[in-house]
């Protein structure tokens, strides 16, 4: 199947490389073989259609599921990411689509939310805060009023805004991102991608699953598409356009014969 | 406390939107804008425990007006006012520990009550004569394992907390009355009377008084060490270049503060005795005030108290946070249950003894209602344990003022429910209007 294409934009190893990954759920075959390769400071968007396998591989690599087969190599070191917690402690935090943001939490307890800091065994508050609002700031995420206001009364892309903030906080290297998009109107939508673009000037791998082939071409330098469970192609953003992406979404590239998929 | 209604004539209708969506002393900078602030706030339906303090206020002065002979605010009547209130304070304070995580507890009262049958049983002189603190941790042992096993069926087999504790209402119901039946007492096992001091120590957990000199040093200490703690606080936030709440803000809270423990001090050093001599603080005050400083310390101040909220307002993320959730709520389910036998042996101690007349079914109605008018929500993740305080001060009072004026315990129960109505449409009417300014909420 699909190996991955040697025109890598960056010559070095990348950040994470996703091996021959194979997952059933009892009879059913979810990924077949499955390569992928994230390069630090880019943002990598991966593209499929519904039951493509786009969830299933991005739990594989945050550890929610545990793969079948295949390998996983992190800075060229294989590793196994059994559980959420290795996903972490590498550096791989995941921003869901639902965000799983406490509504009734401030923007502060939200990010700190599981992994607070104590001082004398009690919440160090004041800590938590500057941390916080350094991270905020860092991201240029500078519309929110305040940030002990509850995460209730926050706009979608302010919430966007903090679930990410809350991810790269934990000096994380690769970020994923789970439809950032989906549920924000236009300027929302503006603000989620410059903060993808940040991250991404930063030095950090961004993961970007995403329906919406606007966002996508806007934000994303690397495209890898799925289909049926199976990685049809991936490469630079820019030898592809609407109407090809589409096209290996729907129908895994096969009625086109060559290109750029590396078969 | 800032109440005056001073609505600002700068204020467009906007900007107050915008400010409602914040807690006033976040962005306030002086007294001023607090005031502001915190009106726009109340006036967006975010009241906070303003409806319970303008409810005690207004019931604590109808009732002093119509009472005969003006007796409801007199220091004997106020100092038996917070004995009976005492009770439902504890009961809420328990209740509490599962409204935030958005479940129910129906059991405290029986399990209380059955806590407070051990403490009573163990001392009792003509049989097994532990001594008080020993009988009292044996009760209190007794509520956690019961609290942690109930709390453990609801975490791993995915009950409904609901269905589990209305099993050990009926389950404990039944052990209370085997409990009480042990021993030589015909089912009424009494602490009141006797001479042992153990018997004596429990009975006045509710009445006894502290001398006057030690409870103004206690009161004073007290008081100096809030104000010490709200004050570096603030200028450590200050000094780390932190939004602190104006100073003017924190002043008056301390003044608020020290106020109060004078007056609740001064009124019990009176003389509230028809003949003789009956003055000073009883233990039941320090009793409810540690019970509030730690439970409040343990919910707003630790991890675990976090990981209560978190879960109560969104279980999910919670999970992906890696906190456990079913070892969180098997603890809130056990220490529920100790602060239950905490308030069942408070119970005891103001009867005199126990009995089959214990109602472990108001009880758990009237914690459930406390909280709830105090300002605690009935869908999980937000509430205090002071609105425990606050809503059980307001049933008491109600209670209490509606006895002086003779009125029979039906109309007492029709005022109480009135009373806890009107506060469940406040939490709903505010979680309604809080939703309605943000999308993508239930």
């Amino acid at each position: 199947m699909a190996h991955v294409t040697a025109d890598s934009p960056s010559a070095t190893e990348p950040l994470l490389k996703v091996r021959g990954l194979e997952k059933h759920f009892g009879p059913v075959q979810a990924l077949y073989a499955v390569d992928l390769d994230l390069p630090a400071g880019q943002v990598t968007a991966l593209c499929g259609d519904n039951g493509a396998g786009k969830s299933v591989l991005t739990k594989c690599i945050s550890g929610v599921y545990l793969a079948d087969h295949g390998q996983i190599f992190w800075e060229g070191q294989p590793v196994h990411i059994r559980n959420t917690r290795d996903a972490a402690h590498l550096g791989v935090e995941t921003v869901y689509q639902d965000l799983a943001l406490c509504d009734n939490l401030d923007i502060v307890q939200n990010m700190f939310l599981g992994r607070e800091l104590l001082r004398r065994q009690l919440l160090d508050e004041d800590e938590m805060e500057r941390q916080a609002a350094k991270t905020l700031a860092g991201l240029r995420v500078t519309t929110v009023r305040s940030i002990r206001q509850p995460v209730a009364s926050l706009s979608g892309g302010q919430r966007q805004s903090v679930a990410v903030a809350k991810a790269v906080m934990w000096n994380s290297k690769l970020v994923i991102m789970d439809e950032p998009t989906a549920a924000l109107g236009v300027v929302q939508t503006r603000q989620v991608l410059d903060l993808m673009k940040r991250l991404r000037d930063r030095g950090l791998a961004v993961m970007m699953i995403s329906h919406n082939l606007t966002d996508v071409f806007e934000v994303a330098d690397r495209i890898a598409v799925l289909y049926l469970g199976r990685m049809v192609i991936q490469d630079k953003a820019s030898n592809f356009d609407r109407q090809s992406v589409v096209e290996y979404m729907t129908t895994g590239g096969m009625s086109r014969g060559g290109g750029q998929a590396a078969h | 406390m800032a109440t005056a209604p001073e609505p600002g004539p700068d204020l467009t209708a906007a900007t107050e939107a915008a400010r409602a969506e914040v807690p006033p002393e976040l962005v306030a900078q002086t007294f001023g804008e607090y005031v502001r602030a915190y009106v726009a706030r109340v006036r967006n339906g975010q009241s906070g425990v303003l409806p319970v303090v303008i409810g005690l206020v207004a019931v604590l002065v109808v009732f002093e007006v119509i009472s005969p002979n003006h007796v409801f605010l007199s220091a004997g009547n106020l100092v038996n006012l917070f004995q009976q209130s005492a009770v439902f304070i504890v009961l809420a304070m328990a209740e509490t520990f599962a409204l935030v995580l958005g479940e129910i507890d129906l059991s405290i009262g029986y399990v209380g009550a059955c806590g407070a049958v051990i403490a009573v049983q163990l001392v009792q002189p003509a049989t097994t004569n532990w001594p008080w603190w020993a009988a009292i941790l044996a009760a209190l042992a007794f509520c956690a394992a019961v609290g942690a096993i109930q709390g453990t069926i609801i975490s791993r087999l995915g009950i409904p907390s609901f269905i589990v504790t209305l099993a050990g209402f009926l389950i404990f119901n039944g052990v209370m009355l085997i409990l009480l039946l042990l021993g030589p007492f015909s089912g009424y096992p009494l602490i009141s009377g006797g001479n042992s001091p153990n018997l004596q120590v429990l009975f006045n957990l509710m009445s006894g008084t502290i001398d006057p000199t030690v409870s103004w040093i206690a009161m004073a200490v007290i008081v100096f060490g809030l104000a010490a703690i709200l004050w570096s606080g603030d200028q450590r936030r200050r000094r780390s270049g932190l939004v602190a709440p104006p100073p003017s803000l924190t002043v008056l809270k301390i003044v608020v503060i020290a106020i109060a423990g004078i007056v609740v001090v001064a009124i019990s050093d009176i003389n509230r005795a028809n003949f003789g001599v009956l003055a000073g603080v009883p233990w039941v005050i320090p009793i409810v005030l540690g019970v509030l400083g730690a439970w409040t310390l343990l919910l707003e101040r630790t991890k675990f108290g976090r990981s209560m909220y978190a879960i109560g307002g969104n279980p999910e993320a919670a999970r992906r946070a890696g906190i456990n959730l079913p070892v969180i709520r098997t603890i809130a389910f056990a220490l529920c249950s100790v602060t239950a036998g905490i308030g069942l042996i408070l119970y005891a101690s103001y009867i005199g003894g126990m009995s089959n007349n214990v109602q472990g079914g108001q009880f758990v109605l009237f914690a459930v209602a406390a909280a709830v008018i105090g300002g605690t929500s009935l869908f999980g993740g937000r509430g205090k344990v002071i609105h425990g305080v606050l809503g059980g001060l307001l049933i008491g009072a109600i209670d209490n003022g509606m006895y002086l004026q003779n009125y029979d315990v039906q109309r007492i129960d029709i005022v109480t429910g009135l009373v806890l109505l009107a506060a469940v449409s406040i939490d709903a009417l505010s979680r309604r209007s809080a939703a309605s300014g943000t999308a993508n909420r239930v």
